[in-house]
C-alpha cells in the first residue's frame, strides 16, 4: 500500500478498545486494515508511523 | 452430489500436479480489473502480479495478445504512456510476484539438497536487447540474477532460464513473503553500476540489474507482454500447467477478492439488530484467506445502507475485528434505531468491496 494520505484508529464500540485503523489514500479509497501483523497493509502503515507520519486516535464512544 | 474440489488424482491424470510455483501464470484471473492507466507501485490488473513502478508512466493491462497456437488467451501488457529516460539513481520499473515460505519448502533452499529452479516464460516487446529477471530471498536478503534476451521486434518469444539451488538460507516456512520474483524492465544506475549478480549472493543493490537492461520507460512506443510464466523444481522447464479457471480462481482468492456489483444493488451484507440508534454489525464471510485481510472500499457515495423503510450512504464502514474467513464490520449510518436490522449493497458496476491479504 502506497499513498497513504492519514490514518486514524478505529474502536470496537463495545468494549471501547482500538480494533483495525482506517486508512485514506490520496485517491478517495477508504481502507479499514485488521491489526495482524502478517497483513502487508499493517506493515505498510508502521513504515509510514516509522516515517514520521501520526496516527489519528479520536479517542473511543464514537 | 456436488465436488467442492478437485481430486488431486483427477488433475493429475490431465499432467497437472501444481508444479508451477507462479499464481496465474496465464494472467487469466484479473479481479480488478483488465486495465488501468497511471498504474502505481502495487497491484492493478492481473492478479497476484504486483509492479514496483518509480519511472515514466504506464497503462497495465490484461491483453488477448499472445503467442499462437500455445494455449494462452490472456497476457500482461505495459505500455509506456508518459517516457522517463533519465530515471532517478535508485528508481525501479519491475513487473513480479510474492510467494509465501510454506509454499516454498519442496525447493529445500539452505540445505545441501537445495534444488534448481527453472523459470519459463513467454515475451514479447518492440523493444529488443538485454533483460534482467531477478529472485529476492526475503527471508535470508539473498538473490540471483540472470538476463535473457528480446532477438525480435513485435515477436513472441519463449525464454528459459534455471537459477542454480541455493545451499544457504533456509526459507520460514510460513505465511510470510520469502520470494519475490522479478522481470525487470528499467533501473537506475545504482542498480546496475556492479558487477551482475549471476548466482546467489547477499543482496548488493549494484549487483541486482543487468548494466545492458533496456530501459523500457524511454520512449511512449514501448510496451511490453508476458504470459505462460512457470517456475519448477529442477534444470529443465516442462509444458506450462494450464489450470482450470476455477482452480486459478481460487488460488487468487487467498489473496485478493473483490465482493462486486455486475449490474447494480448486489448485497454484499446483512446486519442484523442494530447495537445502537446510529450504528450496526454484521459478519463478512470469504473465501480463505493467507491474512487477515484489509477492506477497501472506492467511496461510501455508491453503497448504501438499507433499514426502516429507506437508505442511507453510510458514513462509516470498519473491520472490527477479523480472521482467515470471517470478518465482524461495523457500519454506522443515520437510518439506523436500535433493535432494527437492515442490509448493506453496492449500487454502481464493477465497484465492489476488496479484501485484501497480498504479500
Amino acid at each position: 500500500m502506497e499513498n497513504i494520505q492519514s490514518v486514524k484508529w478505529n474502536y470496537d464500540l463495545i468494549t471501547n478498545t482500538k480494533c483495525s485503523y482506517q486508512v485514506m489514500l490520496i485517491d478517495g479509497t477508504i481502507m479499514s486494515v485488521p491489526l495482524d501483523e502478517a497483513n502487508s497493509d499493517y506493515q505498510a502503515i508502521q513504515e509510514w508511523v516509522a516515517e514520521g507520519n501520526t496516527i489519528t486516535d479520536n479517542g473511543g464512544g464514537e | 452430489m456436488t465436488l467442492s474440489t478437485i481430486p488431486t488424482r483427477a488433475l493429475s491424470e490431465q499432467g497437472i500436479n501444481f508444479r508451477n510455483l507462479i499464481i496465474n501464470g496465464d494472467m487469466s484471473i484479473a479481479q480488478r480489473g483488465t486495465s488501468q492507466a497511471g498504474i502505481s507501485t502495487g497491484y492493478n490488473t492481473c492478479d497476484r502480479w504486483r509492479t514496483q513502478q518509480q519511472i515514466g508512466a504506464f497503462t497495465q493491462s490484461q491483453s488477448t495478445d499472445v503467442p499462437s497456437g500455445q494455449g494462452f488467451a490472456t497476457s500482461l501488457k505495459m505500455d509506456c504512456t508518459t517516457a522517463n529516460a533519465s530515471p532517478g539513481s535508485t528508481s525501479q520499473l519491475s513487473v513480479h510476484q510474492r510467494l509465501e515460505g510454506q509454499m516454498l519448502q519442496s525447493i529445500k533452499k539452505g540445505t545441501p539438497n537445495a534444488e534448481s529452479l527453472t523459470m519459463s516464460f513467454w515475451v514479447k516487446s518492440n523493444k529488443t536487447g538485454t533483460y534482467t529477471a531477478e529472485i529476492n530471498d526475503d527471508d535470508n536478503s539473498r538473490s540471483i540474477s540472470k538476463s535473457y534476451t528480446i532477438d525480435t521486434a513485435d515477436t513472441w518469444e519463449k525464454k528459459t532460464i534455471t537459477f542454480e539451488g541455493d545451499t544457504t538460507g533456509t526459507l520460514d516456512n510460513d505465511n510470510a513473503r520469502s520470494f519475490e520474483v522479478l522481470w525487470w524492465l528499467d533501473a537506475g544506475s545504482d542498480l546496475k553500476s556492479g558487477t551482475f549478480n549471476t548466482s546467489w549472493n547477499s543482496t548488493t543493490l549494484a549487483n541486482r540489474v543487468s548494466s545492458s537492461q533496456v530501459s523500457l520507460a524511454d520512449n511512449t512506443a514501448n510496451e511490453w507482454y508476458i504470459t505462460g510464466v512457470q517456475l519448477e523444481v529442477g534444470t529443465s522447464a516442462s509444458d506450462f500447467e494450464f489450470l482450470p479457471y476455477d482452480v486459478n480462481l481460487q488460488r487468487c482468492l487467498r489473496y485478493f477478492e473483490r465482493m462486486k456489483c455486475l449490474s447494480g444493488g448486489d448485497i454484499v451484507l446483512m446486519l442484523g439488530h442494530h447495537f445502537a440508534t446510529g450504528n450496526s454489525y454484521g459478519k463478512l464471510t470469504y473465501y480463505p484467506k493467507r491474512s487477515s485481510p484489509s477492506l477497501s472500499i472506492p467511496s461510501l457515495s455508491n453503497i448504501y445502507y438499507l433499514s426502516n423503510g429507506n437508505l442511507a450512504n453510510p458514513n462509516l464502514v470498519q473491520i472490527n475485528g477479523s480472521g482467515l474467513q470471517t470478518a465482524e464490520i461495523r457500519v454506522d449510518a443515520s437510518n439506523q434505531t436500535a433493535g432494527g436490522s437492515g442490509w448493506l449493497r453496492i449500487n454502481l458496476s464493477q465497484v465492489g468491496f476488496d479484501l485484501s491479504a497480498e504479500l
